[in-house]
Order: C-alpha cells, then structure tokens, then sequence
C-alpha cells in the first residue's frame, strides 16, 4: 500500500457550537505541506472512516509565509501551515493534529479564527506615520542603512498572531495586549517623522494590558515565524516606557 | 437612496491608493476586501519598484524609463498612460520613503536602488526583498488613519458579488456578501472601483495568492464591461514547482548576479548570458522564459533530463545576500531545504501576472459608466509583457489617477442617488444564485474541476501557443461548464461556508479562461508574452492593436481597437544588442512604408470601431 498521511484535525461548526475530532488519511507526496494536504481534503471530503464530509474550513492565502493568514496549532504549537511540511513534522508518519488557535482569538469556524483584535490595536497605538498628504514633497528624512535594517526586520510580522498564542499571559481573561503591538510600537518609534507622535504610541503601552504585564518567557521571540525580535523590542518598551513615566512625573507641577 | 459616496473593492496597493486620494478628496469610501487587507496579494511582490530616481547618475531619466517598458511591453501598450506613470514614479518612491517604508539605503543615507529586467539602469527602489509587503503595509497604515478620522469604512471578510446597474447601465454600487454571516447586502455609491488584482487561480498553480481567481472582474465582465488582452499571460522564469503552488523566486536574485545556467559537457552553460550578451541574466520575462523552455523542452538539457534549471548566487558575498535578499531566500531554503548561499536554487517557470484585464479609458473607467478599475484587474500598462518592477509602480499609479478621477465624476452627476427598486432587483438576484449554488447536488466536485482546468490552461496557454491545442482548449473548456452545473456543493453549512464561495469563483475562472483562449487562439502572431512557433514573428500590420473580448452566451466575442502609439515609433524588439541600436536600425531601415501602413491601419481600425459603436 502506498504511503498515507494521517491529519487529526479539530472541527467546530461555529462559535457556539461544541468541537469534535475528525481523522483524515491523505496520500504522501514529496515536499507535501499542511496547505496541500488540506487542500486533498477538499478535492476527497471523506474522512478515515470512508465516510463522506464537509471541507475543512481553513484560512490561507499567500502561501509563501508572508501574508500571515493560515496559522494553525499543529501538534500542538502555533505555525504557518504552508510552510509546515510533513515530512518534517512527522518524519515517522505519526498522525499529525491540526487545531484553530485558541488564545487571544475568537473562533469562526474550523480552523478559522478572528484576528480583529490584532488589527484594532494599531489604531489603539497610533500605527503610522503622519505625512501631511500623498501629494509630491520630496524624499523622506534620511536613514542610516543601520536603522532602516532594524526597522525593515520589524516590519516583516505579518500580524499572523503566533506570539499572542505562545505568550503565557495571553488569554481569554488578561487584558495583556500581546508581544506584536509592542514590537510596531518600536518600530514606528524609531522613523525620524514616526518619533514625532511617540508619546502617543509609548501611553498606549502604560495602562492595563501593557508592556509591563510582559512576563518574559521568552516564548514569544521563539515561535514567531519570521525570526522577530519581539523580546529585544519587549525589552526597548520597557525601558522607554520607564522613562517617559519618570519624565512625565518629574514635570509635574 | 443615498449613494454620496465611493466604493473600492480589494484593499491591495491599487485599492489602497485609491481609498487615501479618495478620502484626500473628502470622499467619504467604503473598503470592501475577501481578507483582511494586510493579507491581500501585493504582499508576495518581492523585488522592488521602479522609478528613474537616478541615483547612480547613471543618464535615466523617466522617458527611458517610458521607453523601456514600451519596447518591454512589445509596442502593444497605450502610450499616453504609460509615459505619465513613468513621470509619476520618482514622486511616488518618495512618498512611500515619507510614508515610513524601510527601504534599503546606501552608506549616505539615500534610498538603494537596484537592476531589474529590461533596463541597463539601477532604477528601483527595494525593501529586502518583500518590498511588496512593505509598501502594502505603508498604505494599510494611512488608511488606517483615514479610518480612524472617520472617512473610510472597511468591510474586510466580504466579496463583490456583482455591480449594481441601473436603467441607463450606469454602476450604483455593488451587492456583497459576508463570508461569515453569508449575509448578502447592496450597496449604494456614486462611483464604485474594482482593484480585484490578477487571475493566477485560472491556471491552477501559480504564483499568485489563493485569493487570486479575477471573479469580481469576470462577474462585471457578464454585466457587459470589456476585457482587453487577456491573451497577455507572463509566465516569470524562475519559480519553485510544489503541490499546491509554484513560489516565486524574485528577478531581484538575477538583478543582484544571479546567474542561470544548466550543466552542458561537465561545465555550467550560461545561456541566458550566450544568447543574450546586451542583457545577458536581465533579459525581460518573456524572453527568459522561453530560453528556459527550449533548454528545457525542446533541447531536453534540463538538469537531470528533468525541467529544472539552476538559479545560482552561491558565488555571491553571502552578507550582502542577506541585506538585500534575505526574505525570499528564505523562502527557498523553508520550502526546499537547501541553502541557496551554498547551492544553486533548482527553478522552472510558472505563470506570474496577466497584463489584461478589464477596459479602461485614461480615467481608469470601464465601458460602464461609474465602474472603474485598477491594478492588475484592467490592462493599461503593460502591453504584451510587463517589466519587473512596473507591476507595484502600476497599482500605486492606477489609485492615483482612480482616487481623484472616480470623486470628480460622482462630483459631477447631477443627483448622487438610485432607485430603492434597482438596487432590491439586484439583491435579489445575487440571493437566488446563492440559493441555487448551495442547493447544487450533483456528483462533481468543484476542486477537482479547478485542478483540471488549470493543468489544461497551464499546458495550452501558457508559454508556448498552437492553434489546434487552443480549439481543443475551447471545447475543453466548454466540457468543464458543463460539468460545472453537476458539482455538489459538499458544503451546505450556513455559516463561513467556503464551498459556495469557491463554487462561484470556478464559474468565473471559466469565463475567463475562454477569454484568454480564445484571445490567443484569434491572435496570429508572436508579441511580448504571446508567442506561436506557427507565427513566429510580430505582426504589426495586422495585431498592433488592443484585443476587446465582450460576454456573450455563447462565448466570448473578439474585436480589436487601435493602439496609441503616437510617442515612441515601433520597432523591433531585441535583447541581444543595446536598445539603442535596435532605434538606430529601425530608423535606417523602417522609412515611410511601415508609417503609413500603420496609419492606413489605424484609420481601418478606428473605422471600424465608429461602425460598431453606431451598432
């Protein structure tokens, strides 16, 4: 018999609805990804027990891990699942589980979550940069090619939502904002025309659910796909935070 | 009903930039998007943007650039359009350095810009090698802004169903669906504006986004909206095959040194650089493309007999690699497993961009008034073959001139508002077909006919084009229709159902595929991306023109309008020698004859295009 791979995916029909386990055997190809595994699925809605089903539902777009929509829990950890190959997470054919993320977000169905939240929290930090209008003025401020480095590393989270997964103290109760946010801060903070507004960013970081409430365990910078240094800007807010606070409180009248 | 407002649907570059000159008008807008728009497709452009800064004091001036992507584009593009966006360009590299995007610098602090195909110049500007996803994030941000002042509206995680047409055929707004809910819902607007991007899905496995099927532009195109070019299909050389698409490895690897060869007598063969001394590895798509492919196919010197060949940087200073393309290295080494600063990358070509797309005028509107549209979804810019780095700098221009152009004609109607029962008759059909989708019960399944359809269109329409395969494909496509009308629907769920949805694009892929079809079946010549070993040569005095498909029940219907090109002359299109001499030589031995059959046929045609207008 030819080789099969075994998926135990987690499915809910919808928010209030309760989950189950549904078990799916996809034949092996080389270079085969979670993606293209659940795309088998849809072309063969039948599940292990050769009985007939629905199409997982499943969110993906990009496919090449930057657009950051089909991240997943597979076996048991938050990442991308098109560049999460077979071969390489179950290198003994052990069955491979695939669940929605179920931390920060809320489910919509399947394994499909709704990140809004993450994309409300740019608004909350004052996420860019105030140029006067799209008409023609010229260049914009000179960089050191050592900064736009940095920043350009920051700039790469695809708001994908892996760190909020990771993270110890993101959960339905806290009101911690999560390690991504904390890292756009920075990176809007370091522009030379973004510093104009960093106060605004830097405020929105101290009050409840903010840069404090980082426990640092590290689990962040550990699963973010795209190698970010979310504990170095963790750690950056922090301090600027801190000062900003002391200033703040040693001018006051 | 009120419609004092804008519509724009798709949140990539072109609908972006349309959204902040819009809102810049004080236009109040609606945002419409199938995902949230951070995710839409421009993110996966990697190499760069093009604009004649000239940094480098290397002599480019934006009419090189003009020229450039003229002669690229193989003398098929308007010219009026395409000399204004290369003029635009400095300005809008400037605006998003304003906008905060982390482009590479050089040492004194000045934007980095860099080789791309088609051009002896360094001329564009780049952000690692996800410059896509920078600049998307650029305009994602200023709209975030506009949507916090209150100006614009986002309803992402909803797709266009289809346009709302009143009485006189003019666009009032769209019908919508939410992809959660499933809830379908109109939408009144005085000017309504697709940004829909390309149609990669046709093919099956591209390397294009999921996202990427066109079905809001093929929808409009069934309500009566003109498609032109659609024929004009880039296949980018350099690609890496998988199971569930072919992931793009950027021309930026080829800008920075990266050399293409396959082994021949035990040494590297550099045929690109043989074939081509003038441009050598930056010769433009289409022609690399083909290089591959007879190496590949008709030579059968692929590596290991297989049709792979080798993209190499490993001889390249592994750090600059990292500064400038470190993001879609890594890309490689992620999905193959080798490290492409030790070994040379394994590439083949796959289907890229479409430089058809919906009509537009020079105010980027669709033959239905109201209706505009922008980016990869209209055909302006391009021509036969786009150049690397024109694709970002064409949907930020295209936003540009849509923004301000789409306000200005809701400005100028005399009353902004429709007919409450107009916009219920439209509701009311995009309803029923839903009903009637989800209701399907048949024993095909619509990823199946997807897959089939993209192998045939990836094996008859793609590179390489023969007459007989394109009739066979015709009737093909027309075996898949009707299989289309026996899917079950698998999925009947009410709720985030995917399955319908997807049901619907198929259909609209379809439709597309038998524009393209039958585009290149009709045209019999070879130019830029469209090439027939049968008609090896460019025909101007028969094809320089602009092909119209128009919906009919039956097929699409193929007519033909004249190309501008009123700026820069024809001439034949050569990457083995300097462009220079190609002007040169066209000069010397091109006199008067060619001018005047052109002339003769440009009246023809514009004669032509007066009788079916009277019609």
């Amino acid at each position: 018999m030819s080789k099969t791979v075994t998926l135990r995916v987690r499915r809910q029909d919808g928010p209030s609805q309760s989950s189950r386990w549904e078990e799916f055997k996809i034949p092996h190809q080389p270079g085969l990804n979670i993606i293209a595994a659940l795309m088998e699925i849809q072309r063969n809605p039948v599940n292990a027990k050769g009985e007939k089903t629905t199409p997982v539902v499943w969110e993906a777009s990009c496919l090449e891990k930057v657009c950051g929509a089909c991240s997943m829990v597979i076996n048991g950890q938050a990442m991308q699942a098109c560049a999460t190959l077979v071969d390489r997470i179950s290198p003994n054919g052990d069955p491979i589980t695939i669940e929605p993320m179920s931390k920060a977000f809320p489910l919509v169905r399947d394994l499909v979550v709704d990140r809004q939240k993450h994309f409300d929290q740019l608004k909350e930090i004052h996420g860019w940069i105030d140029i006067d209008g799209s008409h023609d003025l010229g260049p914009g401020p000179r960089m050191s090619p050592e900064d736009a480095e940095v920043m350009y590393e920051l700039s790469r989270c695809m708001s994908c939502g892996v760190c909020y997964e990771a993270c110890p103290n993101v959960n339905e109760k806290s009101p911690f904002m999560g390690p991504a946010i904390m890292s756009w801060v920075r990176r809007f903070n370091m522009h030379p025309s973004g510093k104009h507004f960093s106060k605004d960013r830097l405020e929105a970081l101290m009050g409840e659910g903010g840069v404090n409430d980082c426990g640092n365990s590290q689990n962040c910078v550990k699963a973010c796909p795209k190698g970010i240094p979310l504990t170095t800007s963790i750690a950056a807010m922090k301090r600027d935070t801190t000062i900003h606070g002391l200033i703040g409180f040693l001018q006051k009248p | 009903m009120d419609a004092n407002r804008i519509i724009v649907v798709g949140g990539g570059l072109a609908g972006l930039m349309t959204v902040i000159k819009a809102a810049e008008a004080g236009v109040n807008v609606d945002l419409f998007s199938v995902v949230p728009v951070k995710r839409s497709h421009s993110v996966c452009a990697q190499g760069g943007i093009n604009g004649a800064v000239n940094t480098r004091g290397e002599g480019d001036s934006p009419m090189e650039h003009f020229d450039d992507t003229i002669y690229g584009g193989d003398f098929l593009a308007n010219q009026p359009p395409v000399k204004a966006m290369c003029e635009a360009a400095p300005g809008i590299i400037y605006l998003f350095d304003r906008m905060g995007v982390p482009f590479n610098r050089t040492p004194e602090g000045l934007l980095d810009f860099r080789r791309f195909g088609g051009t002896k110049h360094h001329r564009t500007a780049f952000a690692g090698a996800t410059t896509g996803q920078q600049l998307l994030y650029a305009l994602d941000e200023q709209v975030r802004r506009w949507e916090v002042a209150g100006k614009v509206t986002k309803y992402e995680g909803w797709e266009f169903l289809e346009a709302i047409l009143d009485d006189e055929g003019v666009c009032r707004g769209i019908v919508a669906q939410n992809l959660r809910t499933m809830e379908i819902k109109p939408f009144a607007a005085g000017a309504t504006v697709l940004a829909t991007g390309g149609n990669g899905m046709v093919f099956g496995k591209s390397t294009n986004s999921l996202i990427n099927t066109g079905s809001a532009q093929a929808a409009v195109y069934q309500q009566g909206a003109k498609w032109a070019n659609g024929e004009f299909i880039q296949v980018h050389p350099t690609s890496i095959p998988a199971a569930d698409k072919l992931r793009l490895m950027s021309e930026s690897i080829r800008g920075e040194g990266g050399r293409v060869w396959v082994p021949k007598d035990g040494k590297p063969w550099y045929f690109l650089e043989e074939w081509y001394p003038a441009y050598g590895n930056l010769v433009p798509r289409d022609i690399a493309t083909r290089a591959i492919f007879k190496v590949c196919v008709e030579l059968k010197m692929g590596v290991g007999g297989e049709n792979v060949v080798y993209l190499d940087v490993s001889h390249l200073d592994p750090k600059m690699l990292e500064r400038k393309l470190g993001g879609v290295l890594e890309i490689y080494e992620e999905f193959v497993g080798d490290d492409p600063k030790k070994v040379p990358m394994k590439i083949f070509p796959g289907m890229h961009y479409t430089m058809g797309g919906l009509w537009v005028d020079y105010d980027q509107m669709t033959n239905i008034p109201g209706l505009f549209a922008v980016g990869e979804c209209e055909y302006q810019y391009h021509g036969a073959n786009r150049l690397g780095a024109n694709s970002l700098l064409s949907t930020v221009y295209g936003g540009m001139v849509a923004g301000p152009k789409a306000s200005a004609w809701m400005k100028n109607q005399a009353k902004v508002e429709v007919k409450p029962s107009v916009v219920e008759a439209a509701r009311k059909r995009a309803q029923e077909r839903y009903d009637s989708l989800i209701a399907m019960r048949g024993t095909e399944n619509p990823y199946v006919i997807h897959k089939e359809l993209g192998e045939l269109m990836t094996n008859n329409v793609t590179v390489v084009r023969y007459n007989k395969n394109l009739e066979e494909t015709l009737v093909q496509l027309d075996v898949l229709t009707e299989r289309w009308k026996k899917i079950n629907i698998d999925d009947a769920g009410p709720y985030s159902n995917q399955a319908v949805p997807f049901t619907r694009h198929l259909w609209n892929m379809l439709e597309q595929a038998k524009v393209i079809t039958k585009g290149a079946l009709l045209r019999n010549e070879s130019r830029g991306a469209h090439y027939k070993p049968d008609f090896p040569e460019r025909d101007d005095a028969n094809f320089l023109k602009t092909t119209i498909a128009e919906w009919t029940p039956d097929g699409p219907r193929i007519s033909y309008e004249p190309v501008d090109t009123s700026l820069i002359k024809p001439r034949p299109r050569k990457y083995d020698v300097d462009k220079q001499a190609t002007a040169t030589a066209a000069a010397a031995a091109v006199p008067s004859t060619l001018d005047a059959k052109l002339a003769s046929e440009s009246a023809e045609s514009e004669d032509k295009k007066i009788k079916r207008e009277a019609q």
